[in-house]
């Protein structure tokens, strides 16, 4: 398999595939708690992209270089992983605070959430443990081949996020039954979702 | 000693986690296909949550403001270490279940909340009592849930390999409960009924 292949099935993969909202179910705190503004939603996605990428990038480095010559990789992976990826977005967030006070007031909200978004750990993990999420498209991640995994992660929740978030700005003004205002309904229109989602396992062999 | 078993009807019933604040979502959705695992998963984040509410709530005096929440990360992520290593040994198949679920308590809405919200503000017993209620509440919802999904879904519960309730084989399951979608709705009915219930007792 070619290279170019190979990046376009881990891609595809990780967008729609095993969409790590809608079909892995990881993140959904984020989910349904900030999926009620459309502002929000692209704010928390554009945020997402970028602490995952280099939060990635630092996992990946720390496994491969570290925790596996090491051979502690098994039993610290947890604390390290997500002392990463705290510790990148404190600093993140201080830096920002002092370098770009525009940009702060824009995604500073976010940054302190993402700590928690399990969608972060999740990928770091998958990226440095291959086979962490079982997939199918688990391989040994090469550096290039983690940042493609990344962004289609990364990519994959901020689809569903901001598609939710469009279908749940209608269902505002939308007449629903006094008991499943709110969350009921919100939950039933992810199972809809959820279920054209699966539509697209077995795409491409995957 | 009163207001211990308030904090812990509150985590059980008034702010539960999961029902109410709507926090800890992904786990509890996703592991509730059986009401065993349920069970574990329940046990396995209110044993994490206690430890690390005690811990947190000792070391309060001394944490630096700017960096508790890597502070807090560590110390979860310790329990949960334990937790995932004592489960690998003990209970491989369990464990083969619960999969990604068990590292990834360490990201648990529910945990890292509670040591924001009560653990770093309070004493050591109340936050201990705070955990405990917050892990029983989020055990029951996720029994609850498994029980219907394991019923409806697969037509008979299983409980440590052994069969307790069995529909027969004239009860076609519907499968769809037991998959991904299937717990979306079944999360977004059981907040209906309670919709319902509570706002009938409230009138």
């Amino acid at each position: 398999m070619g290279e170019i292949q190979r990046f376009g099935l881990i891609f595809i993969g990780a967008v729609l595939v095993y969409n790590i909202l809608l079909i892995r179910f990881i993140a959904l705190c984020s989910f349904f708690g900030i999926s009620n503004s459309m502002d929000t939603s692209i704010g928390m996605s554009a945020a997402v992209v970028f602490v995952m990428m280099v939060s990635s990038t630092l996992s990946w480095l720390l496994w491969n270089y570290v925790l596996a010559p090491l051979g502690i990789g098994e039993f610290l992976y947890i604390p390290a992983f997500i002392f990463v990826i705290a510790g990148f977005v404190q600093l993140e967030e201080m830096f920002i605070r002092k370098t770009a006070p525009t940009l702060y007031k824009a995604m500073g909200i976010y940054l302190p959430l993402i700590t928690t978004n399990c969608a972060v750990l999740a990928a770091a993990t998958e990226i440095a443990k291959p086979g962490f999420l079982k997939l199918n498209i688990a391989y040994n991640y090469s550096l290039v081949e983690a940042w493609v995994y990344t962004f289609g992660v990364a990519l994959g929740y901020s689809v569903a996020l901001i598609l939710f978030a469009a279908i749940r700005e209608r269902i505002d003004i939308a007449p629903v039954a006094k008991p499943l205002k709110g969350y009921p309904i919100a939950f039933i229109t992810s199972a809809l979702m959820s279920l054209a989602f699966t539509g697209f396992a077995g795409l491409l062999g995957l | 000693m009163n207001g211990s078993l308030s904090v812990l009807k509150n985590g059980i019933a008034r702010e539960n986690a999961l029902l109410r604040l709507m926090i800890g979502l992904c786990s509890a959705l996703a592991v509730s296909v059986r009401v065993e695992n349920g069970l574990f998963m329940g046990v396995a984040a209110t044993f994490v949550l206690v430890m690390s509410n005690i811990i947190i709530s000792a070391i309060r005096r001394v944490t630096p403001d700017n960096i508790r929440i890597p502070i807090f990360l560590v110390v979860i992520s310790s329990f949960v270490t334990i937790v995932d290593l004592v489960l690998k040994a003990n209970f491989p198949a369990v464990y083969e279940r619960l999969g990604v679920w068990i590292p990834l308590i360490v990201v648990n809405c529910i945990i890292l909340g509670r040591a924001e919200a009560f653990a770093y503000k309070r004493g050591i017993v109340a936050s201990a009592m705070d955990g405990i209620g917050m892990g029983i509440g989020y055990t029951w919802v996720l029994m609850v849930m498994g029980l219907v999904r394991e019923l409806l879904g697969t037509g008979k519960i299983v409980l440590f390999d052994q069969v307790v309730i069995n529909l027969g084989p004239r009860f076609l399951p519907p499968v769809f409960l037991v998959t991904f979608p299937g717990a979306f709705l079944m999360f977004g009915l059981l907040i209906m009924v309670l919709n319902m219930f509570t706002n009938k007792v409230g009138s």
